[in-house]
Formats: C-alpha cells, sequence, structure tokens
C-alpha cells in the first residue's frame, strides 16, 4: 500500500529512521559480545539487551518502510543503506571497549531513552509508534537497572574496577550531548507532534546520572563541547567497520534469507 | 455465491459462530513453543478471535517483547492449529495494547508454578530502585528465602533465581 508522498510523511520516515538507527547500532554491538562477556550470566544478559533493541528497531524499520510507501522492508533499510544514510548518535556506535565502557554507554542510553519512549507513549500523534514505544519503555527500564547496577558496583567497587570506571566515564561523556540535540528532521517531529523534545528530558536524565555516579563514587567528566554529527550521517570510523559486518551476508549474497 | 434465500440466513448465522467458536478453540490450545506448559491463552497473548469486515476469521496475536524470537514461531503454530482445525483464517500481529504479565491468567500462573517456573509477583509497575529485589517463591518448595542469579535468563521473558532453602535453581517469569 503507497502512502501519499508528501512532507509530513517524509518527516516522520526520517524522525522513524533516527529512532531505529539507534536501536539497530547499539543492538549490534551489544550482540558482538556474545560468547565474549566476563560471565555466563552477563552473556545472556548483553544478548537479550541487543535482542530488545533489535526487536525495536525492526518495529520501527517496518513501521518507517509502510509510511515511506515505497516497498521497502525491515531489511531493506537494515541492510542496504550506504553509512552516511545512517542517522543513529555517535554514542551507540562507540566501541564497545571493556566491560565498564558498554555498561556505562548502556546506562546513558537507556536513562536517555526510557523516559524519552515514555513520553512518546503518551504524546505522539502516531497510534502504531506510541504501541512500538510502551513496549520499548518496559525494556528499556531493564536495561537502565541493570546498567545501572554494574556502574555502581564497579565505581564503587576495587581500585582497578574504578579506574575502569572513570575512564569509559572520560571516553564517553562527551557523545551524550547529541541525544538532547535535535536534528532538524527531529524538530520537524517535535512541531508535528510525532516526538517530544528531547530536551525536556535533560533535568530527568541528569537527575538519574547524577544519583548512579553519586553511589557509584564517580565524578562525571566536565565537557565543553560535546560531540556530534551522526544525524547528519557523520560518522566515526568505527561505524564503517560495524556496518561491514553488519551488511556483510546482505551485501555479498543479495536477497539471502534464513 | 448466489445470495441464499432469507429463510436460511438464521442457520448460516448459527454455522458461522460455530466456526468462530471452533476457531477460537484451536487458537487458544496452542501451546507456547518456549514455555510448553501454558497456551497462548495462558499468558493472555492471543488477544482476540472474531471475523473481519471481509468475513474471514482473524485471530490477533501480540508479541511478549519486542525482539522475542518466538514470536514466529507462535503464529505458524496457531495458522497450523487453524488448519488442522479444518478453519480458513489469518493471523495478524496486533502491538497496542503492550502486553502485560498481568495478562497472564491466573490457571496460567498456576501452571507455569506446577512446571517450574515462577509466576510474575504483583503486578507491572514502572521504574524500581537499583538494587531493588522482588521476594519470588520457590516454585519447588515455596520458600521465600531465594535468591536472584541473574536478570536475564534462558529467555527475554524470564530472570534467573535460586532457593536458599531447597537448593533449586529456577526461571522466574519477569513482571512488565
Amino acid at each position: 500500500m503507497a502512502a501519499p508522498d508528501n512532507d509530513a510523511n517524509h518527516t516522520a520516515f526520517r524522525a522513524l529512521l533516527e529512532l531505529a538507527d539507534d536501536c539497530l547500532v547499539l543492538g549490534h554491538r551489544l550482540s558482538e559480545w556474545c560468547g565474549h562477556a566476563p560471565t555466563l550470566e552477563e552473556d545472556l544478559a548483553l544478548a537479550n539487551m541487543g535482542l530488545d533493541l533489535l526487536g525495536q528497531a525492526r518495529a520501527l524499520y517496518a513501521h518507517a518502510g509502510e509510511i515511506e510507501g515505497k516497498g521497502r522492508s525491515e531489511d531493506d533499510l537494515a541492510f542496504l543503506r550506504r553509512e552516511r544514510d545512517y542517522r543513529n548518535c555517535l554514542l551507540v556506535e562507540r566501541p564497545n571497549g571493556d566491560f565498564a565502557v558498554t555498561m556505562l554507554r548502556q546506562l546513558y542510553f537507556a536513562a536517555f531513552m526510557e523516559p524519552y519512549w515514555r513520553d512518546i507513549a503518551e504524546s505522539s500523534t502516531d497510534a502504531d509508534l506510541r504501541g512500538i514505544a510502551a513496549k520499548a519503555q518496559k525494556e528499556m527500564a531493564y536495561h537502565l537497572r541493570h546498567a545501572g547496577e554494574w556502574v555502581i558496583r564497579l565505581g564503587d567497587g576495587t581500585g582497578e574496577s574504578a579506574a575502569h570506571m572513570a575512564a569509559a566515564a572520560t571516553e564517553l561523556h562527551r557523545y551524550t550531548g547529541e541525544l538532547f540535540m535535535a536534528s532538524p528532521v527531529r524538530t520537524e517531529a517535535v512541531a508535528a507532534g510525532l516526538l517530544p523534545d528531547p530536551e525536556n528530558l535533560r533535568e530527568a536524565w541528569d537527575d538519574t546520572i547524577a544519583t548512579v555516579f553519586r553511589t557509584a563514587k564517580l565524578t562525571a567528566p566536565e565537557v565543553r563541547v560535546h560531540q556530534k554529527g551522526g544525524r547528519d550521517g557523520l560518522h566515526g570510523e568505527d561505524m564503517g567497520h560495524l556496518l561491514a559486518e553488519l551488511q556483510f551476508m546482505q551485501r555479498a549474497y543479495p536477497g539471502l534469507s534464513w | 455465491m448466489s445470495p441464499a434465500p432469507a429463510k436460511n440466513e438464521g442457520a448460516r448465522n448459527e454455522v458461522a459462530d460455530f466456526e468462530l467458536a471452533r476457531a477460537l478453540e484451536a487458537a487458544s490450545a496452542v501451546p507456547d513453543p518456549e514455555v510448553p506448559c501454558v497456551t497462548v491463552a495462558d499468558l493472555g497473548i492471543l488477544r482476540d478471535v472474531s471475523r473481519a469486515k471481509d468475513g474471514v476469521i482473524t485471530v490477533k496475536l501480540t508479541p511478549t517483547y519486542s525482539g522475542c524470537p518466538a514470536v514466529i514461531a507462535i503464529e505458524m503454530a496457531v495458522q497450523s492449529a487453524l488448519i488442522e482445525a479444518g478453519i480458513d483464517a489469518r493471523v495478524e500481529r496486533v502491538i497496542t495494547p503492550t502486553w502485560t504479565t498481568d495478562w497472564i491468567t491466573p490457571e496460567g500462573r498456576e501452571k507455569l508454578r506446577a512446571y517450574g517456573i515462577a509466576p510474575p509477583v504483583g503486578s507491572s509497575g514502572g521504574r524500581r530502585a537499583f538494587f531493588s529485589e522482588e521476594t519470588v517463591a520457590c516454585p519447588r518448595c515455596g520458600s521465600n528465602n531465594t535468591s536472584k542469579v541473574s536478570e536475564f535468563g534462558s529467555t527475554a521473558c524470564k530472570a534467573h533465581y535460586r532457593c536458599d532453602d531447597c537448593a533449586e535453581p529456577f526461571d522466574y517469569f519477569k513482571c512488565i
């Protein structure tokens, strides 16, 4: 069913892609841990969280494809775009690093997305998106708790674990500003009532992170200039390597299916 | 098909209702592939069985978690059960309203417990505090002296626990 090609649909399509790309890329990063986590329980946890994010990405891509109305499937959107066409924020594409980096990245993202999904579920003009959001919010609440507990354990753990967590904060904190920056697309989506303004969440996010850091005896690094560019398709070097692996099968064997 | 004579209308509706009832019965009996002790009806993921505007019986299912790998398997199992029952029906996926463990029936909860899986405790709420623990009773001995081994268990919907009295390791169906 071809949807009418108009400005509102074009905005919705691109706004959904931003959300979907965040979920896909972070889900892929978590899947890279499979078989490598420090304990079996964490291996299961990371794979489960990755699966949640991939599930959210699938629903968002499928919905975006319907709105676009050009017959592109969730797989087309996930696997067959070029790097510059991915609109995920830079935080989610950051390499896994050590376990501290992975858990802090998850905390930063979940502390933003859990309330953002709740706002979307309550206020979006798009009923399908509200449905996806209500489900995703419950899942991100688990991610937030799981990642937050690890940041606290490691930050308030041994000298060694605290040093890893402090290094993770130094590395990642400058990527968090982009979560709140409304891209031109998101600004249009906010104006249209499709998405709430991410800027509204800054206080809640700051509170969550301050609570975790205080309990973890960590200090949030001071960041003067936040990194950005992902929403414009300007990614770090690591994104190309990620996509090379993510897209390999569909690029090498177009149309391959199970 | 030529229009049926008016006097047969009542009889035709009866046949239609009978088919719908059989469709409901067939779909309701399908076990969950990951937790085969309970059916899709017990879990509350079978949302509706009704006739769509085009007259085709439509069975609506909803996923538990966004990324639940069993979603397609469940849809195929329900479709197969309907075909086996000789019913021409279509299976649809609905995502609203959002599934919650509150929809697991009392019978479903008892079946889970008997199978060795602790059913969800209480009703679904919002965010929980860091390191907050739920009191989950051991499905084997009933003791509340249990500890969480892992927030994430063998499937997306379960956490892993251990009983500190009888030493039984068990799955807990997470409350969402």
